[in-house]
């Protein structure tokens, strides 16, 4: 209801001779138009149930007893999450972010493939389809909304040297890396656009590498802020989050954008190994919140990864590649503080293949429930987004203004 | 004919004295293949004495990688030498295709004490050879073993796993499977691939051994007959040897590295005509890679798809050899940052591709649409202007004609007539557009 309103009053903003209540509803349409989106790709598949763990279903102990943390309340345990589920302890910034109503863990998902492979899921999980497309789905979001005459790359901007399938596609999308500090001058710079100018690959490449970084670096203003905990280096990934999350508060900036990190893939001794990487991952989170200042209040950031892991461990302390698992939504936006999805059991019959967590709910879906009521989406636009699903968007994601 | 530019498709790009035509002929760019190795390696390991380093490390809970870090900078020093000074540049890049192809990533796995070796033992010999053996000695160094998880996988139903109650990894199975061989084209099922994990079960590194490496542990071996693909293997170390030469000369394998080599060496979207092309060659010599690697060409294509978008790797070796980078007579000293070869290193992880750091499993690509966003070239621009700071002889317009022959363009040859200084005469080469191509 409260959507196709939105939707139809989309681009009405400015104008300015509307009736009074067609001007408050204008207003919810600014709000739609400032509206941030983020999308970080886990890749590697992360075990969902490592990182919400269901500590209240009785199967989990006999399935992988040395996996398991201490249940919340005991020393190194879980995080607690209203009773049956638990946080990974290296996420605590999103169990504050949880606490206060702003982090939506959603269990059991899993896009609409059926892949182990990485490489096949990834692309999958990119493309939006059953199948590899050339354009990502995040680029066909780009693509929907109106047309950023300020932001010399439009509405999308990829962090990091190079743009994913899930932000490539026909609508123009910006990437950035940290400028290093020395580099040709603006003449040079000038010569070498020229020089490439009609090339079809590294004209339009070398055109917006320009333009970006004449955006970046004005905004950015020379050194991040951003420090590591206890004074040390900073991950990689905690740089792009933060500069993305500047770029992002820009009123005239993209407003959709995508990152990566990596170290998921436990086969082996994942207890210890999944620390770092969670800690990274929750660090970055923050440094990319602290980023995006008051303009985190309308931002949506999506984690999500290519499939989950086995439930069972395997032979060597670690879990294979699986089916469902958990994907996070947070931001300001986001009608957080509880866990989404619909627990399938870990009872041998309930386990998808008897090894993994059945999915119950599509990825897709999630997706299309926070384009619609975050981004105002039209019904046409998800078509055009994921064009293949007969889908019914998920209710109740987002914080109602 | 020949594809123009063969040099630098087929290789590394010329390095300024080189005195290869830049269209070689035919039996030019075959005998870099067919006449041995040329390359030599100073002052490095083994294996064995990687895997030694790597215990004494771990005995004495050592901090830093203080016995391993040598081990590893001789490694690049040397190995990228080569890279800069190769008069094989088919050959090796034959070499580092072939390693892309099988990668090991020091990202996980404990394997940079090895992974140098890894190449030269287990790659390099063996990229001219039958493919199957390419995949056996691969599939049994402990780089592999190690970084594909391979050598803690256990049968569960074996003395080992019954004693210790744990069991599979499928991790190198899947792998190998989908990467290394058939490709999901292949038609594997789930159950085959815990039925080849159970195979490979056993097959993994003894560290205690005075010269330690790969060993098949009998007692970790998961008893009994196995199924893959609908064929049966017998029990113990012989099965996993005959299942690898069963999947090392599939037909679907064939098709596979074809599709893989066309795409390297000829189109980013290869034609099925020239994978089809390839892959009864492979058929034909029972995988004979060398015959298989001068198949390419002969492609029916011809190669008018259009010439290969350079990787950052490509990009980086071919601006230091046009330039002359490296020397034979003074080699890099595995600690010298300033190096040439560490120079390289440095570039490779600058343009974001570091070495022997793949993300994941399958390697890098080779596709430009993975390598031609707008921020990779103007890190080539960055880069290129740096190295290009410390040049402080020869003239730029002959670097440019030597480096890239009948491809350089007038607008290119302009830029740098008109530009101000060497080092932006020799940036703009780099970034000109057909220096980004092979």
């Amino acid at each position: 209801m409260m959507l196709s309103r939105r939707t139809a009053l989309l681009g009405l903003t400015s104008s300015w001779a509307l009736g009074r209540s067609a001007l408050a509803v204008a207003g919810t349409a600014t709000s739609v138009q400032q509206s941030r989106f983020v999308v970080v790709i886990l890749r590697g598949a992360l075990d969902g149930l490592a990182a919400v763990t269901p500590y209240g279903d009785v199967s989990l102990v006999s399935l992988r007893r040395d996996l398991l943390l201490p249940d919340p309340a005991q020393p190194g345990g879980l995080l607690d999450l209203g009773g049956f589920y638990g946080l990974h302890p290296a996420l605590s910034g999103l169990h504050d972010l949880y606490a206060n109503g702003q982090m939506l863990p959603v269990h059991a998902v899993a896009g609409h493939y059926r892949s182990r492979s990485h490489f096949e899921a990834q692309d999958y999980l990119e493309s939006g389809a059953d199948r590899r497309l050339n354009s990502g789905w995040l680029n066909r979001v780009a693509a929907c909304l109106p047309v950023n005459h300020a932001a010399p790359d439009g509405n999308g901007l990829a962090m990091g040297l190079t743009v994913p399938l899930l932000l490539r596609g026909p609508a123009r999308v910006g990437s950035y890396a940290p400028p290093s500090s020395q580099h040709p001058d603006q003449i040079l710079y000038s010569q070498i656009a020229a020089l490439n100018a009609a090339d079809p690959v590294t004209g339009p490449a070398f055109r917006n590498g320009l333009k970006a970084r004449g955006f970046s670096e004005a905004t950015l203003d020379g050194t991040s802020p951003v420090q590591g905990k206890n004074g040390q280096k900073p991950s990689a990934f905690s740089v792009l989050a933060d500069a993305a999350g500047r770029m992002l508060a820009v009123p005239t900036g993209p407003r959709l954008a995508a990152l990566e990190i990596g170290g998921w893939d436990t086969h082996a001794g994942q207890k210890g190994r999944l620390n770092a990487p969670l800690r990274q991952l929750d660090d970055g989170l923050t440094a990319l919140r602290m980023g995006l200042g008051p303009t985190w209040a309308n931002t949506v950031i999506l984690v999500m990864t290519e499939f989950g892991r086995t439930v069972h461990m395997n032979g060597t302390g670690g879990t294979d590649h699986g089916t469902a698992t958990v994907a996070f939504l947070l931001g300001g936006a986001v009608k957080g503080g509880h866990v989404g999805g619909v627990w399938p059991g870990l009872k041998q019959i309930q386990l998808f293949e008897n090894r993994d967590l059945a999915p119950t709910t599509d990825l897709r879906a999630v997706v299309s429930g926070v384009l619609r009521d975050h981004l105002g989406l039209s019904q046409a636009a998800l078509v055009s987004v994921f064009p293949q699903i007969p889908f019914s968007p998920e209710n109740g994601l987002i914080r109602q203004a | 004919m020949l594809f123009s530019g063969a040099l630098t498709r087929f290789g590394w790009g010329p390095r300024g004295e080189d005195t290869l035509p830049f269209v070689p002929t035919r039996s030019e760019l075959s005998e870099q293949i067919t006449a041995p190795d040329a390359a030599r390696f100073a002052q490095v390991g083994s294996t064995a004495d990687g895997l030694i380093a790597l215990r004494q490390q771990r005995k004495g809970k050592l901090q830093g990688d203080p016995l391993v870090k040598p081990l590893f900078q001789a490694e690049v020093a040397t190995q990228l030498d080569a890279l800069l000074l190769t008069n094989q540049p088919f050959r090796e890049r034959l070499a580092w295709f072939w390693f892309n192809h099988f990668t090991v990533s020091l990202r996980q796995g404990g394997t940079r004490g090895i992974v140098g070796a890894y190449m030269r033992e287990a790659i390099r010999p063996h990229i001219t050879g039958k493919f199957s053996d390419l995949l056996l000695a691969v599939m049994r160094h402990p780089a592999m073993l190690m970084y594909l998880d391979n050598s803690s996988s256990i049968g569960p139903n074996s003395p080992a796993g019954l004693k210790r109650h744990r069991g599979l990894n499928e991790n190198l199975a899947r792998e190998c499977l989908e990467l290394h061989t058939l490709s999901p084209a292949g038609g594997y099922t789930q159950n085959d691939v815990t039925q080849f994990a159970a195979i490979l079960t056993g097959w993994g590194v003894d560290m205690q051994a005075q010269q330690p490496g790969f060993s098949f542990h009998a007692k970790a071996h998961e008893p009994g007959p196995k199924t893959l693909m609908g064929k049966t293997f017998p029990d113990g170390e012989e099965g996993g040897l005959q299942a690898l030469h069963f999947l090392g000369t599939h037909p679907a394998t064939y098709r596979h590295i074809a599709t893989q080599m066309v795409q390297h060496f000829i189109a980013d979207t290869p034609d099925p005509a020239d994978v089809t092309f390839v892959a009864n060659v492979l058929h034909d010599t029972e995988g004979d890679l060398a015959t298989a690697s001068l198949a390419l060409l002969d492609v029916p294509s011809k190669g008018n798809g259009g010439s290969k978008f350079r990787t950052p790797m490509d990009f980086a070796v071919a601006v230091m050899r046009a330039l002359s980078l490296g020397q034979a007579d003074t080699p890099s000293a595995p600690d010298d940052p300033r190096s040439a070869a560490h120079t390289l290193f440095g570039g490779f992880a600058f343009l974001g591709q570091p070495l022997w750091t793949a993300p994941l499993p399958n390697g890098w690509s080779d596709r430009a649409a993975d390598w031609s966003a707008p921020a990779d070239m103007m890190a080539r621009a960055d880069w290129a202007w740096r190295i290009a700071a410390h040049v402080k002889t020869g003239n730029p317009l002959d670097i440019a004609h030597h480096a890239l022959g009948n491809t350089l363009r007038k607008p290119t040859i302009e830029a740098i007539k008109h530009a101000g200084a060497r080092q932006d005469a020799l940036t703009l080469l780099f970034t000109s557009p057909e220096f980004q191509r092979r």
